[in-house]
């Protein structure tokens, strides 16, 4: 995993609710197994029609947003199947950052395995976001998002901003304390809020 | 306590645990199938190469595994990954792998309770949404994404926040023709398909009491269509005798205790219930079933862990029984032990005589993979969970969620039919 550290980009305004994965990665390309290349089937059925020509009228397609990174989006963003190819295909395409009122929980945890920072807003300042034409910066170690005019803060789990600033691996980062969480568990009093 | 907290305190060792603990549980089973599993091998690969030890899993015994989403393999890479699946099981020895063409196999989610692989009281995640089906069991049963999946087969544990819990008490017996699917439908339109995000949604009530253990599997299959993190139902007599059928007595009940705590009640009349449909393009856009739309049905289609247990299938057969179809249909048993049984008492005749297609067990057309996907402008009546667009196949076709008895009377009329009106 790429470490996050922050990300300058324009906005691509996705506003729906209710994004569910089935959308974000078809059925047809579940059986693909690389993390690699998924990018092209992203929004596969939005951003392309039968024959396979990319639909004007779809956000994705208009040039302005080639090379944007941040995705702000609806309420329960990820909804519907676990499977992880969609977190592949965002990040494949080049999103490396969504936002959104409220994602659905196991994307969420899909996003913190592959290196994307989903974050948690008010849906005032999602839609505000969405409306905003200049490049925003979303800076990671001091959370705060800096748009032309204001700088908004956000939330996140030190133990997920950690992982993501640092690139590492989730299952390899545990495994490296094993150990220190065995002993902990059996010693510690308190409750394990890691 | 409640029994999601009781399971998740046992699972970490623990004395108790409240909403929002981030606990570390032991995980009793875990489940992959031909999607989840080829994405652990993935991962499993990538950990090698970082020089991390992945030449055992940490109990095998506890592991199984699924052919489900893309059986009968309809091209090669769908049978690639079948060949990649079986060496994996090979290789960690794993020996519960129920096999496309060997006996019992079927949808991961039927498997759970069909043949008792999960018990009451234990921590069960799979590598698929809809894995919360088998909390009707009296499990802690969620799904995960493969990535975290990998971890548990090497590790046996896995993080957990606890969730807070949304108690659902269902007042009175169903009426007849009024199943558990259009309950779970008239919930998830009244709640929305974000209305148990991160939360544990919990039945009980007479309404529960009176069901089938079938029939609570339905409702907490769907609970997944609410966003929740699992669907539960403290088990009882019934969960015992039916997992005793299923050669299992040792179990361990685990309860809520008398003054659990929930962070919503909500009260559903049960026994006031009428058939209900979820129309395009999402499960919570639901209506009953006579007030809906009059479309000409193209397809019925009676499938899936949601919709092909052997109590879907006897109130399909329910309906169909001397009637011939006017629409294609097609009945998929979701597994291999209840097209068994469906053939021993005269279902299948019943099916075959009333013109409907009966195919082998696979998630099939639920998911569009394969097996009578629909093509552009088709519309679908279906006992399957999601309706998303392009869900069943082309992304300008249509599909209905309903109850197997509303699909079975939809399939002799071709337009949405309650079944009480036939």
């Amino acid at each position: 995993m790429e470490p996050f550290k922050s990300v300058s980009s324009i906005v691509t305004p996705l506003d729906k609710v209710n994004v569910d994965t089935d959308q974000i990665v078809p059925k047809q390309f579940l059986k693909l197994v690389q993390k690699s290349g998924f990018g092209k089937f992203l929004f596969f059925n939005w951003r392309f029609d039968e024959n396979e020509n990319k639909k004007s009228d779809f956000i994705l397609n208009d040039p302005k947003y080639k090379n944007s990174q941040i995705l702000v989006t609806g309420d329960n963003f990820g909804c519907g199947s676990s499977r992880e190819h969609a977190v592949s295909a965002l990040l494949d395409y080049g999103f490396s950052v969504i936002i959104a009122p409220s994602f659905a929980d196991i994307f969420l945890s899909n996003c913190f395995k592959n290196g994307i920072l989903p974050i948690t807003l008010d849906q005032q300042l999602v839609e505000k976001l969405q409306q905003e034409n200049g490049a925003i910066n979303v800076d990671l170690e001091n959370q705060i998002i800096k748009t032309p005019s204001e700088e908004i803060s956000f939330g996140i789990d030190s133990y997920k901003k950690k992982i993501l600033l640092e690139g590492l691996d989730d299952i390899a980062q545990t495994f490296q304390y094993e150990d220190k969480i065995l002993e902990f568990e059996k010693e510690s009093k308190l409750p394990s809020v890691l | 306590m409640n029994i999601t907290e009781k399971i998740l305190a046992r699972g970490a060792g623990k004395s108790s645990v409240s909403p929002d603990d981030v606990v570390f549980a032991n995980v009793d089973k875990v489940m992959i199938h031909d999607v989840s599993g080829p994405g652990v091998i993935k991962v499993f690969d990538k950990l090698k190469k970082q020089g991390i030890s992945i030449d055992k899993l940490w109990d095998p015994t506890k592991v199984w595994v699924a052919e489900d989403h893309f059986v009968p393999s309809a091209e090669k890479v769908s049978a690639e990954n079948i060949v990649k699946l079986s060496n994996f099981t090979k290789n960690y020895g794993i020996e519960k792998h129920f096999k496309y063409g060997m006996g019992q196999y079927g949808i991961c989610h039927t498997i759970s309770h069909e043949e008792a692989m999960v018990l009451p009281g234990e921590v069960y995640v799979g590598g698929d949404s809809h894995t919360n089906t088998t909390g009707a069991l009296g499990a802690f049963a969620c799904g995960l994404g493969h990535t975290d999946i990998a971890y548990v087969l090497l590790n046996g544990k896995i993080w957990f926040k606890v969730p807070e819990t949304y108690y659902f008490k269902l007042n009175g017996k169903l009426p007849d023709h009024v199943m558990a699917k259009d309950l779970i439908l008239k919930i998830i339109g009244e709640i929305g398909t974000d209305g148990g995000a991160y939360q544990t949604m919990q039945f009980g009530g007479s309404g529960v009491d009176e069901m089938s253990v079938e029939s609570r599997l339905t409702l907490c299959n769907m609970t997944t269509e609410a966003g929740a993190k699992n669907g539960i139902v403290e088990p009882d007599q019934k969960v015992v005798d039916y997992l005793t059928q299923r050669g299992t007595t040792d179990m361990n009940l685990i309860k809520g205790d008398d003054d659990a705590e929930y962070a919503k009640v909500f009260e559903f009349e049960s026994s006031e219930m009428e058939p209900t449909v979820a129309k395009p393009f999402s499960p919570e856009n639901t209506t009953v079933v006579r007030e809906a739309p009059s479309v000409e049905l193209d397809k019925s289609y009676i499938g899936s862990c949601t919709g092909a247990k052997y109590e879907d299938l006897v109130a399909a057969a329910s309906v169909l029984k001397g009637r011939k179809v006017k629409i294609r249909t097609e009945i998929l048993p979701a597994a291999i032990s209840i097209y068994q049984r469906a053939m021993e008492n005269g279902l299948l005749k019943i099916f075959l005589d009333a013109g409907v297609t009966v195919g082998p067990p696979t998630c099939g057309a639920c998911c569009g993979a394969h097996m009578g996907v629909l093509a552009k402008d088709e519309i679908c009546i279906s006992t399957t969970n999601r309706n998303f667009p392009g869900r069943m196949g082309h992304v300008e076709s249509q599909t209905y969620l309903s109850s197997p008895l509303v699909a079975a009377a939809s399939a002799i009329t071709g337009k949405i039919t309650d079944p009480r009106d036939l």
